[in-house]
C-alpha cells in the first residue's frame, strides 16, 4: 500500500527517530493506542491497549510505541499505573485496571526542545526538556537555532456512567478538547471537537479521520475536515468502528517563545 | 425462573405530590417473545425495556434482566452489551433497582406488566416502546413500537433474530 513499508532504509531511519522520541516520525508512520474496549459496565473493569506505529491505523507491522510519557487520568483527576506492560516488536501493550466510575484518559504525551549549535567549528545537536532549555547547552555554543516538538497520542474509555472531568486541557501542543463525548458516539450522530494549540483555538487546521480494518477494504476511506475560527470541527461517521483522528501545527517562534511543531492523535469508537 | 414483579416504586402519597396531573391510563403491559434459538453454548439474552419519546430520547427503564444472581454483582459487566439502552439510559441508572431488573428469562412468551402508578407523571401522548436483547455469543436487536399512553390502544413490532414479537397494550 504505501511505499514506506518496503523500504529497509527509511523504516530503519524511522526506528532511529522513534527511539529519539522525536515527533516527526509518525510523518510517515501514523501513531495510535488501540484499546480493547472503550465502553464497560461493572464495579470493576479492565482495558487492554496496544500502541504502535504504523501505515495502516491498528495495523501492528512497523514498530512499538515508546510509552516514556504515558499517563493515565482516572475520573477523580488520580493517575493510574498501568499494568502487565509489555514492549513487542511491532507494538507495546499494557492494561488499565478500572475501579472508580467516569470517564479515563489514556495518553502518551512526547516531546522536547531540539537544539542544533556551533561549538569549536563543529555543528551539534542537543536535545532537552523545555525547563532545560537554554542552560542545557554547553558553554560557549552560537548560532543556537531550536525548535519545540509536542506529540499527543490518546484515547478514552468509561466505566458506568460519562464524566468530564479530564478533557481540561494542559495548554501545551496541540490538544483536543472534545464537544462530544468520545464515549457516546454512535453511527448517525455526528462528533464535534475542539481543537487547541497551546490552549488557543487551532483554526484552519485539516484533520484526517481514518477508520481501522484497511486490511479488509480497497479504499482508505479516509475523511479529511477542516477546523473552523474556534477550532472546531465535526465528523460524520460512516460506519460503525475504530476511528483515528490526526492533526499536525507548524506555529512560527515568537519573541520569547520556541517555534512549535505539534501533532494530535486521538483515537475513538463509534457503536452502531 | 424466578417471576419477575414490578411493584409500585412510589407511595400514593409521593405521587400526589408531583402536581402532574393524574394520567387517566391503565397499566402498560408488555409481551416479549424470546426466539427459541438453537445453539450448542445458548445463554438466556440480556433484555432491556424503555419507553422513549417520538424522538428517541429515553423517558424512563420499566425493566432491564440480566444475571442478577452472579456474586458481586458480576453480572453488570455486560449490561455495556445491551448497547442502545445503556448509551440512553442504562449507564445512568443504580442497579439493582426495586421492580426494573430482574434475573434473565427463558425462551418463549413473557410478560411485563406496569403498573398505572408508575406511569402516572407522564404526560399522555404518543411514546415508543423499545426492547433490546443481547445474547452471549449471539447478536444484539432491537425493536421499536410506537404506542401512545392517556387512551387505550394496542401495538405490536417483531424482531427478525434474537427478538420475536414484541406487543404492547395500554388497558384505558
Amino acid at each position: 500500500m504505501s511505499r514506506y513499508r518496503f523500504s529497509p532504509l527509511l523504516a530503519a531511519a524511522a526506528g532511529v527517530i522513534a527511539l529519539m522520541a522525536a515527533p516527526l516520525v509518525a510523518e510517515a508512520h501514523r501513531a495510535w493506542m488501540a484499546p480493547s474496549s472503550t465502553v464497560l459496565s461493572g464495579s470493576d473493569a479492565w482495558v487492554g491497549v496496544d500502541a504502535g506505529m504504523s501505515n495502516g491505523v491498528f495495523i501492528a507491522d512497523h514498530a512499538a510505541m515508546r510509552l516514556d510519557g504515558l499517563t493515565i487520568l482516572g475520573p477523580d483527576g488520580q493517575l493510574l499505573e498501568p499494568e502487565n506492560m509489555m514492549r513487542g516488536r511491532y507494538r507495546s501493550t499494557f492494561d488499565v485496571h478500572l475501579t472508580k466510575q467516569g470517564t479515563y484518559r489514556i495518553a502518551n504525551v512526547m516531546g522536547g526542545v531540539v537544539a542544533s549549535y556551533t561549538l569549536n567549528g563543529e555543528r551539534q545537536r542537543w536535545r532537552g526538556t523545555p525547563a532545560e532549555y537554554p542552560q542545557g547547552l554547553p558553554e560557549g555554543a552560537t548560532e543556537v537555532e531550536a525548535s519545540l516538538s509536542a506529540m499527543r497520542v490518546e484515547t478514552f474509555v468509561t466505566l458506568g456512567d460519562l464524566s468530564d472531568d479530564v478533557f481540561t486541557p494542559t495548554g501545551h501542543g496541540l490538544e483536543m478538547v472534545p464537544l462530544t463525548h468520545p464515549n457516546d458516539l454512535v453511527l448517525d450522530e455526528p462528533g464535534r471537537f475542539r481543537l487547541l494549540v497551546d490552549g488557543e483555538p487551532a483554526a484552519g487546521l485539516e484533520v484526517t479521520i481514518a477508520r481501522g480494518g484497511t486490511r479488509y477494504r480497497t479504499s482508505p476511506e479516509e475523511i479529511t475536515v477542516t477546523t473552523d475560527a474556534d477550532g472546531i470541527y465535526s465528523v460524520e461517521w460512516p460506519q460503525a468502528g475504530m476511528y483515528w483522528m490526526h492533526a499536525a501545527v507548524q506555529v512560527p517562534g515568537a519573541d520569547g517563545k520556541l517555534p512549535l511543531s505539534a501533532q494530535y492523535n486521538g483515537v475513538v469508537e463509534v457503536l452502531p | 425462573m424466578k417471576p419477575l414483579t414490578l411493584a409500585a416504586t412510589l407511595p400514593l402519597t409521593a405521587l400526589a405530590l408531583t402536581g402532574a396531573a393524574p394520567l387517566p391510563s391503565g397499566d402498560l403491559t408488555v409481551s416479549i417473545t424470546l426466539p427459541r434459538i438453537n445453539s450448542a453454548s445458548y445463554h438466556r439474552p440480556y433484555v432491556a425495556v424503555w419507553i422513549e419519546r417520538p424522538d428517541q430520547t429515553a423517558v424512563r427503564t420499566l425493566s432491564i434482566w440480566y444475571d442478577t444472581g452472579l456474586p458481586a454483582g458480576e453480572g453488570k459487566d455486560w449490561l455495556k452489551d445491551i448497547r442502545t439502552w445503556w448509551r440512553k439510559d442504562g449507564r445512568g441508572l443504580t442497579l439493582p433497582a426495586d421492580g426494573v431488573s430482574g434475573p434473565t428469562r427463558a425462551p418463549g412468551t413473557q410478560t411485563v406488566t406496569i403498573p398505572a402508578s408508575r406511569l402516572r407523571d407522564l404526560p399522555a401522548g404518543n411514546y415508543v416502546l423499545a426492547v433490546e436483547a443481547a445474547r452471549e455469543l449471539g447478536g444484539r436487536e432491537l425493536v421499536r413500537v410506537p404506542f401512545r399512553l392517556g387512551a387505550a390502544n394496542t401495538a405490536s413490532g417483531t424482531g427478525e433474530t434474537e427478538l420475536g414479537a414484541v406487543r404492547v397494550s395500554v388497558a384505558r
